[in-house]
């Protein structure tokens, strides 16, 4: 949304997570707990935001974006890492320490039905952040909140509604309203629009876009339709099975994506354009994202991979600029998809072998 | 003759709060072999036009008449429906998980879809059949998954055991209603690809109901735009994409990402989809459209075939005929049509729906 610029300074740095792990043990046994395995969700990820940026991050189901999200939140404690916001090392900082970062850092979650207290009326629930705080009480307090609805496009009169009183759109309007309360810095947007039809979607989309010029906000997009994450960001992140992919300016990661991943996911996001969808390759992945509780060795998108060789399973790829790419353009892969290759016929290739009743 | 010929569908429910009009009167006609895509909004009736065919709308009012090989589905007994549901038109439906019965074997699913229709098949003959339709559809190690239960199996392998069940009596027509939309990229690639070759395969016919007009434009040979229970815009794939006539259509097309180029502001269409209790005057349309004149609030346009090159194209708008397309030809000439046909009635709901995005997409 702002403009994309060169790498920014480094004081420019909000957020910056470095090699950030989560592991959830798996526990077995009645009296003692032996722990027998982990589900790596998040197994050590880098990333930086920008202060007034937008980061996309885009992944698909058990990748572990979301997860990253909640820690990045603060909303519970790493297994290793570091996080630093606004030059601060907030990493698993008890709850007394952590609460004047939460005001800086608030969540817009996917689900405007589920995100909302469906008892209480849109009055409290925008104002919560208000009353957690001791910021503003009673009449203060009402006008802050009328203020914000208004800001974010409700009608300040509906005050005292409840939730289901409001259609999906209007209630994620409510989640960004409370969200905005406190005026942070950092917003999480965990897959703010997937729940809401097209057009109110790009109703959403403005919304976030104005306010993000109005407050100097800066955004951690998460989302996996690809065409709002290329909308909205200024860098993208993708993810697969709880690691980062690639990395990189959203036009160099769109136009010239190095990780074969990447071009999977870029290839499988329908596009709106009868002629482009008769004329793209199809990269079609055999199988489905492996569970995050026995990843494959290597890199982990090896099994599915059309250009995997031998070394893919055996040594993890660092994300690292591969050559021809610019500074800020990183990827994770042994052998980074070159400009115009056809990744379409290995991919099926490799399918023939796996599912031999397609053909 | 087309495989299904529906003529206008009307499908209401009596609820305490009033009748909803789900479906206002729908026609429109699927071939043999070819796909007809059906797009809308939550709530424009999609859903409920299809299941209306297949008996699945308990409670519903139902009229018109939709013929299918010769017979009348609408007017079908019991009985008479369940020798056609599944044998003749098969359904895939959105979620995967709760279409399978999660206490019973996937194989034994598929097997008892089999011998419900047919009982001269044996047990193993069945189950025999469930593992080649499990290995067409793309599931790796067929005779070992096919004893498996739903829960052992990943969101799309589940949609492919879906396609697979729906797959094995053969059918004519198969009713898709969102098969991808809890899916993930990749995973949605793959059934598509999988959907494609069965199709061509068996020279099945399919309805795609989705809101993704990705996927429409990914797999469908014509497309259906439903609003508010009535068909706005009826075309061929591309002359939808690229000629759109309807303000609804080009507003959802406009309110994709990327359709404006990448970072520039989407044109998102204000207000949100009517209440189909209280449906608007006119065209259901108008209170959320830019091109709003006098005839639309009080006259509800017909569904018409429009002079153009692309045969077949029809739609329900009052703009002119030659208005088609996103050029600024078009617009001129929707421009023209909107000063000469807009007094004050329409311009003041015109002024609401701009005073609405103003206030960045206020809806109240």
């Amino acid at each position: 949304m702002t403009d994309a610029t060169a790498p920014a300074p480094a004081g420019d740095v909000l957020l910056r997570v470095e090699n950030l792990v989560k592991h959830y043990p798996v526990r077995v046994g009645v009296l003692v707990k032996r722990e027998v395995a982990s589900v790596k969700a998040v197994d050590g990820v880098d990333l930086e935001l920008r202060r007034g940026e937008t980061l996309g991050l885009v992944g698909e189901t058990g990748s572990g974006k979301s997860t990253l999200a909640r820690y990045i939140a603060g909303l519970h404690p790493v297994t290793s890492g570091h996080i630093t916001f606004d030059g601060r090392d907030i990493t698993n900082l008890p709850r007394q320490k952590m609460q004047p970062f939460r005001r800086d850092i608030q969540m817009i979650f996917q689900d405007p039905y589920g995100s909302l207290n469906p008892r209480r009326r849109v009055g409290s629930i925008i104002g919560d952040p208000f009353t957690v705080h001791k910021i503003a009480s009673g009449d203060k307090r009402k006008r802050l909140v009328q203020e914000l609805m208004e800001r974010v496009g409700l009608n300040p009169e509906h005050y005292n509604r409840f939730p289901a009183e409001f259609s999906g759109g209007q209630r994620q309007r409510i989640g960004v309203a409370r969200a905005l309360a406190l005026r942070p810095k950092l917003i999480i947007c965990d897959e703010p629009v997937s729940a809401l039809d097209v057009s109110i979607q790009a109703q959403i989309l403005n919304l976030l876009e104005d306010l993000q010029s109005d407050f100097g906000l800066t955004y951690l997009f998460i989302a996996h339709d690809l065409s709002v994450v290329r909308h909205v960001s200024d860098r993208v992140a993708v993810m697969y099975l709880g690691k980062l992919a690639e990395t990189g300016e959203t036009g160099d990661v769109y136009s010239s994506g190095r990780h074969p991943y990447t071009q999977a996911l870029l290839a499988a996001a329908p596009a709106a354009d009868p002629d482009e969808a008769d004329s793209r390759q199809r990269i079609i992945l055999v199988g489905d994202v492996p569970s995050p509780l026995l990843p494959p060795p290597g890199c982990r998108f090896h099994p599915r991979c059309p250009k995997a060789q031998e070394l893919c399973s055996q040594v993890v790829p660092p994300l690292e600029v591969k050559s021809g790419d610019p500074e800020t353009h990183r990827t994770a892969c042994h052998f980074p998809v070159e400009t115009g290759e056809d990744l379409a016929r290995a991919a099926d290739m490799l399918r023939d072998r796996a599912e031999p009743g397609l053909g | 003759m087309s495989l299904l010929e529906v003529t206008d569908l009307r499908v209401s429910f009596p609820t305490a709060d009033g009748l909803v009009q789900a479906v206002r009167g729908v026609s429109f006609r699927v071939e043999r072999g070819q796909t007809l895509g059906i797009v809308g909004e939550s709530g424009s009736g999609k859903t409920v036009s299809t299941q209306a065919l297949l008996g699945l709308t308990p409670g519903g009012d139902i009229s018109g008449s939709a013929m299918f090989n010769g017979e009348n589905l609408l007017t079908l007994g019991d009985a008479q429906m369940r020798r056609i549901r599944g044998a003749k038109i098969a359904a895939i439906f959105q979620d995967p998980l709760t279409s399978l019965h999660p206490l019973y074997r996937v194989g034994w699913q598929i097997a008892e879809m089999i011998r419900a229709h047919d009982h001269s098949v044996s047990k193993a003959q069945a189950h025999k059949r469930a593992v080649d339709l499990l290995t067409q559809v793309g599931i790796p190690e067929a005779a070992r998954r096919v004893d498996d239960y739903p829960h052992q199996f990943s969101g799309g392998m589940r949609q492919r055991a879906m396609i697979a069940m729906a797959l094995s009596l053969n059918p004519q027509l198969i009713v898709c209603d969102e098969p991808t939309t809890a899916l993930d990229a990749t995973v949605q690639a793959q059934i598509l690809d999988v959907l494609r070759r069965l199709q061509r395969e068996y020279d099945t016919a399919l309805i795609m109901i989705t809101h993704d007009l990705g996927v429409i434009a990914d797999i469908a040979d014509s497309v259906m735009v439903m609003y508010a229970g009535r068909a706005a815009e009826y075309a061929d794939r591309r002359t939808l994409y690229y000629q759109p006539h309807h303000p609804y259509t080009i507003g959802l097309l406009e309110s994709i990402p990327g359709s404006t180029g990448a970072g520039e502001r989407l044109r998102p269409i204000p207000g949100q989809p009517p209440s189909l209790i209280n449906v608007p005057s006119g065209c259901a349309f108008h209170p959320r459209c830019r091109y709003v004149m006098d005839q639309c609030i009080s006259e509800a346009p017909p569904l018409v075939t429009l002079q153009s090159e692309a045969g077949g194209h029809r739609s329900a708008c009052w703009l002119p005929q030659a208005a088609l397309g996103l050029d600024a030809k078009a617009e001129e000439l929707r421009a023209e049509a909107v000063a000469a046909g807009r007094t004050d009635r329409a311009r003041a709901v015109a002024e609401a729906s701009a005073a609405a995005i103003e206030a960045k997409g206020s809806v109240a």
